[in-house]
């Protein structure tokens, strides 16, 4: 039988203490592992803590209403095994103590001598008090660091002790993984490499990486670092989220490749979002612009030169598809294949990477369901494709397998207003939600 | 007259050439630092001149004439040599020159690592003066540094002074013939060294112990082939009886039952300990914190005055040579800037008396009431062949360990050249051996190390030859 002491886990970042609402448990009962012992609040919340151990209450820290601070015993508890308390240690009274040990942690017994001219390390536990053995007697010697009781001697060769000394390092601090805990030269080593840090995580076959390694940010990474740090510096983006049924157009989308003509591309959704960006162009054309901010002008452009940002193995990289106004969706689609095709081998002319009025970014399958599109600087918009799951939508009798995709799109709001946004994306969505309006001119 | 006194300045001044003083000295000779050590009598100090070195040349003289007397009888390895004669002036002549050697050797050793030496006594002015008179020429030390190494004296009891017919292990190890009735006073390691080996050499021995057993600091188990051998030396043991005093040639005691007895003797040895010298070198010019009669220091042998350190028997029990020789050491480093404090496990202790008794770490009591759920087993010469063939199968090796990690906290040994074994047992217990790594390692066969092995598998619970 042994105890083991629960003390007031960190309930939060940077909250020292918090007021004890709720006991769940009287002294005496038995609790299981997980079972909540005490609700505490703080500041933000209420937080429950759970026992992490099975054992019978011996021991309350303190009365509802009472301010515990962070790591001061909460509960003891009688389990079976050796616990974590070391007989001795634990006070023998517990309610009137109670807010006195609230407050501070269990007093320490003092050393049994500060002598050190014994011929042998006394342990400091009182001579007439048993040691609690945490490690089973059978025989077999752990292999992972052993821990040491308080105030007990670290045991390691003299050479490591004096090579400890010359390193300054306490060897108290040092896991010792040999027998018995002893502290091995190489358990040295690794105290010294961890930069003294606790390698708690040794003998576990887990070792800290402490390396750090140094990469020059060149060539088109370093572009992307501009366009980016320009973009930041400069745009204030607004971003805005909204669901689109895609069911309608994925029929139509299967339909069309299904019947497609000899020699067209497949259809990927992407020429249907850039029609249907042309389409709400031409009654938003202040979107499709260049701002010129050191100028103090916007460049609206007549015409719709889409930039397509692409992973490549080189990067990101943003071919433009030109005069998206003048194509239609097979014409679209058999330049989004060549663009994307030339930017992953690197052949992409400087023309075909410059140029663009506005952008789309997707990520395919890795889209995710929102993202924030860093707008292709110096344009004012850019439309983020996030990824297409079949989810439950309500038709206002049942539910029904929808195909839903969003659309994450960004908008310097320096120029462009969130309500225009509102109306450029709403306008997006019910073409694709109604892809034949995409292809009926108005 | 007033003679004008030489100014000397240096890093470290070592106060005492005893065992912890020279090493001291050496060692900062060895770091290069400006050193300089004074000593009043002699180089070596107690343990080189008048203690652990003279008197294992007596033990072994007397140990060697023992012999020649078993096999002037019916020896049973069928040896036979005549009646033997000991001139005990020869063998003290003997023994003479290996002091002499030896301490010749400590000269040489700090002149060779550029020790100045003066000799004379010192004294304390302040914390960083001190006079030197009565040697070659006298002067004044100032040091950065200041190590007291001033060792320790037999303890000597007031109703029975050192003079005449009553002595210390110093003038014991000087007499000119082994006396005809000796009485030994005290039961320690030092008497029963001395009164066996003067028992062996055809003395009458007695010898008084106020406690109820001999070798009290060591327990039962180790004492009793002692005993044995005690009463087959036809040494007289009265324990329990206290000395009252003497006149001339008759010790007068209390016995055990509180009767008044008198015992004739030629010589009384009184052994009743040895006090440090804390006296006589000016520590009332000091503001030195006490620990009872010895000097206080922290784990760094300094005491509570800056640049002030102490080393060796003024600091303390035990009382051993290795213990001052080791402090020394470490005292040097530490001046020339090294990190270093106390960390040594275990510090041996070793009787050289007939049998042999050693100490490493803690005895199983000791270590039961240190708090530790202990293991231990005897492994006993009985069964250990070397033994056998040696005529000496009185003893044993006893290991003490930790039940739940198997950590040697102590061994013990008694028996013939056990204190050899002490290196063995020092080093696995400075180095956190386990039963398991006693038991693992090859011993040479046959030795009576051996039983080192066997005792450690024994408490494993699986010894082989027993």
């Amino acid at each position: 039988m042994g105890e083991h002491v629960i003390k007031l886990p960190d309930v939060g970042e940077g909250v020292a203490e918090a007021e004890l609402v709720e006991w769940m448990i009287d002294i005496g009962a038995n609790v299981r592992e997980d079972q909540v012992l005490a609700a505490v609040m703080t500041d933000k919340a209420t937080v429950e803590i759970p026992s992490p151990v099975e054992g019978k209450v011996i021991w309350q820290g303190g009365k509802v209403g009472e301010i515990l601070s962070v790591g001061s015993p909460l509960i003891r508890l009688e389990v079976d095994g050796p616990g974590n308390v070391k007989p001795g240690e634990a006070p023998e009274t517990a309610k009137d103590e109670a807010p006195e040990a609230a407050k501070s942690p269990a007093p320490k017994e003092t050393k049994a001598t500060p002598a050190e001219e014994k011929p042998a390390p006394k342990p400091a536990v009182q001579a007439d008090k048993p040691k609690t053995n945490d490690r089973k007697t059978n025989g077999a010697l752990p292999l992972a660091a052993v821990p040491r009781d308080e105030g007990e001697k670290p045991l390691a060769s003299p050479a490591v002790r004096k090579r400890a000394a010359d390193a300054g390092v306490d060897l108290r601090r040092v896991p010792g993984t040999g027998p018995a805990g002893r502290i091995s030269h190489e358990d040295l080593d690794a105290f010294i490499a961890s930069d003294g840090e606790d390698s708690l995580a040794r003998g576990r076959g887990l070792a800290r990486n402490t390396a750090v390694t140094e990469v020059p940010v060149i060539g088109l990474r370093r572009k992307i670092a501009q366009q980016m740090e320009a973009a930041n510096a400069r745009i204030v983006p607004i971003t805005y989220v909204d669901e689109v049924d895609m069911t309608a157009l994925e029929d139509l989308r299967k339909q069309l490749n299904e019947t497609r003509a000899e020699g067209r591309p497949k259809l990927t959704i992407l020429p249907f979002l850039m029609r249907a960006m042309v389409k709400a162009i031409s009654e938003q054309p202040h979107l499709n612009a260049i701002y010129d901010d050191e100028a103090g002008v916007v460049h609206q452009h007549g015409g719709v030169h889409i930039g397509v940002a692409a992973q490549t193995p080189n990067g990101l990289m943003v071919p433009v598809v030109r005069h998206a106004e003048a194509r239609d969706i097979w014409d679209c689609a058999e330049e989004v294949g060549r663009l994307s095709g030339a930017a992953r081998d690197g052949k992409c002319s400087r023309d075909e990477l410059s140029g663009s009025t506005i952008t789309i970014t997707s990520l395919g399958a890795l889209g995710g369901i929102v993202t924030t599109p860093v707008i292709n600087h110096p344009e004012v918009a850019i439309v983020g494709v996030n990824k297409m799951q079949t989810l439950p939508r309500w038709n206002g009798s049942e539910f029904l397998p929808r195909k839903i995709m969003n659309l994450s799109s960004s908008f310097d709001h320096r120029v462009i207003d969130g309500w225009d946004a509102a109306v450029f994306v709403q306008r997006i969505k019910t073409l694709l939600e109604n892809p034949a309006m995409i292809f009926i001119e108005a | 007259m007033v003679r004008q006194m030489q100014d000397i300045s240096c890093k470290v001044l070592v106060i005492g050439a005893g065992p912890g003083g020279y090493i001291a000295a050496i060692r900062a000779g060895q770091l290069g630092l400006d050193c300089v050590i004074v000593e009043g009598a002699y180089y070596g100090g107690t343990c080189l001149n008048v203690g652990c070195i003279p008197s294992k040349a007596i033990i072994h003289a007397a140990d060697e004439f023992e012999k020649a007397m078993h096999f002037a009888g019916d020896s049973a390895i069928g040896v036979k040599a005549g009646k033997p004669e000991i001139d005990f002036s020869k063998t003290v002549a003997w023994k003479d020159g290996i002091v002499k050697r030896l301490t010749g050797g400590v000269s040489g050793l700090l002149k060779k690592n550029k020790v100045r030496a003066i000799t004379g006594w010192a004294t304390f002015v302040d914390g960083k003066t001190v006079d030197v008179k009565g040697g070659d020429e006298d002067c004044r030390i100032r040091a950065e540094n200041i190590i007291i190494a001033t060792g320790s004296a037999p303890v000597e009891l007031p109703f029975l002074p050192f003079g005449g017919n009553v002595i210390s292990s110093t003038e014991a190890l000087d007499l000119p013939a082994p006396p005809k009735k000796l009485a030994v006073i005290g039961a320690g390691y030092i008497g029963l060294e001395l009164g066996i080996a003067f028992a062996k050499m055809g003395s009458k021995v007695t010898v008084v112990e106020a406690l109820d057993k001999i070798l009290p600091l060591y327990d039962n188990e180790l004492t009793r082939p002692v005993e044995k051998k005690l009463k087959s030396l036809g040494v007289d043991v009265r324990l329990g009886a206290r000395a009252k005093g003497a006149s001339d040639k008759d010790l007068e005691i209390e016995t055990a039952d509180g009767k008044a007895e008198t015992i004739k003797a030629d010589k009384i040895l009184v052994t009743v300990g040895r006090a440090p010298k804390t006296e006589g070198w000016g520590r009332e010019n000091l503001v030195l914190d006490m620990d009872g009669r010895f000097i206080k220091i922290d784990d760094k042998c300094e005491t509570s005055m800056r640049g002030v350190y102490a080393i060796g028997d003024v600091t303390g029990e035990p009382m051993l040579a290795h213990r001052a020789m080791a402090q020394g050491e470490m005292v040097a480093e530490i001046i020339a800037g090294q990190n270093r404090n106390w960390d040594k496990r275990a510090i041996p202790a070793v009787c050289f008396t007939d049998p042999e008794v050693v100490s490493v770490g803690l005895a199983p009591e000791e270590a039961r009431s240190s708090g530790y759920d202990v293991k231990t087993q005897v492994f006993p010469f009985s069964a250990n062949g070397r033994a056998m063939s040696m005529e000496a199968e009185d003893g044993f090796i006893r290991i003490v360990a930790r039940a739940d990690n198997h950590l040697v906290l102590g061994v013990q040994a008694a028996g013939r050249g056990v204190s050899e074994l002490s290196t063995a047992f020092g080093l696995a217990i400075e180095m956190g051996a386990t039963l398991e790594d006693i038991a693992g390692t090859i011993h040479a066969h046959p030795t009576l190390g051996e039983s080192f092995q066997e005792a450690a598998l024994r408490t494993l619970g699986h010894a082989l030859h027993i």
